[in-house]
């Protein structure tokens, strides 16, 4: 395969591959689809943040789960970084704490695709020491 | 933080936290000047001058989910380490900028890292803003932002997965060709 060393090399890619992309990014409603927010401060990126979004990013392209993820500032559980919210399609957002690529896998076989709760949840009842 | 792409990151968090309509991260390295200067700028919320005085104290921060903030003080003490040092400008309701440089041979420099996945994640988050990257070396330079790809692929958002992976894979490509160093 042909390394993209352009944006042109990417549009030529795309036209080729006909992989209905543009009708995606098209859509603006992100409701419709998995939400995936990773906390991207300074106590989430320390413990390995990025490489979770990285794997989030990566992971759900290879699964064909069709996802938006994104990054969010700290939620205030900086003793369970890296944390991630998840909202699937027409639920309440769910937060994971402490999660690995093990538990990030968890997460994608388990909640995303079949929506059965794992490990690591932190309650929504849970309130950091200052409030 | 054991890369400067991390502390990158960081820092860029604070102008999405501050609701900037355009942040550019440029960034210089040179054999000949022996130097990596970065620089972030945005146009957000920016700093009253009290803040600004505090801004390098682990000990200021503007959330309220906690009382500490840590992600300037990091990268002030990681740049001094090596040789360099950190300027910080802002202005109230006008934006702000950070500017931070390392000594390119000192043996405490950490390593850039992973640039092109510090971008992609930037791609990823800035469909409220534009973000503009730059990236200069001696021999070559490269730019990217998401108003440049939205207007070449005819796309509205940048979030699709695989499109992520491959403008990963365009700016490392990219990289590679300007010889950046690349860990």
């Amino acid at each position: 395969m042909n390394k993209i060393k352009s944006l042109d090399d990417l549009k030529k890619m795309r036209a080729q591959a006909q992989t209905g992309i543009n009708v995606r990014e098209k859509s603006i409603d992100p409701a419709s689809r998995v939400q995936v927010k990773v906390a991207m401060a300074t106590c989430g990126i320390a413990s390995g943040a990025k490489e979770i979004m990285d794997f989030f990013i990566e992971q759900l392209d290879r699964r064909s789960v069709e996802a938006v993820v994104t990054q969010t500032g700290c939620m205030g559980y900086c003793y369970a970084e890296p944390t991630i919210e998840v909202t699937l399609p027409g639920q309440e957002p769910v937060v994971f704490g402490d999660v690995d690529k093990k538990r990030a896998d968890q997460i994608i076989e388990m909640y995303i695709k079949t929506g059965e709760l794992v490990d690591g949840i932190i309650p929504v009842n849970y309130r950091t020491i200052d409030k | 933080m054991k890369e400067i792409a991390y502390h990158i990151l960081d820092i860029l968090q604070n102008s999405l936290r501050a609701e900037a309509g355009d942040i550019k991260l440029t960034i210089e390295e040179s054999q000949r000047s022996n130097s990596i200067r970065i620089c972030i700028e945005d146009d957000g919320k920016g700093m009253e001058k009290e803040m600004l005085l505090k801004v390098f104290d682990p000990y200021t921060t503007s959330r309220t989910s906690r009382k500490i903030g840590m992600g300037l003080s990091l990268l002030k003490y990681q740049a001094e380490l090596s040789g360099g040092g950190v300027n910080v400008e802002s202005e109230k309701g006008k934006g702000t900028s950070v500017n931070v440089w390392f000594q390119k041979d000192h043996i405490d420099r950490q390593p850039l890292g992973d640039i092109a996945g510090v971008v992609r994640i930037m791609l990823a988050s800035g469909n409220n803003c534009n973000f503009f990257y730059k990236h200069k070396t001696d021999t070559a330079e490269f730019e990217i932002s998401t108003d440049e790809i939205k207007a070449s692929l005819g796309i509205e958002v940048i979030s699709d997965n695989q499109l992520l992976e491959q403008l990963r894979e365009l700016i490392y490509e990219n990289l590679i060709s300007i010889e950046s160093e690349l860990n």
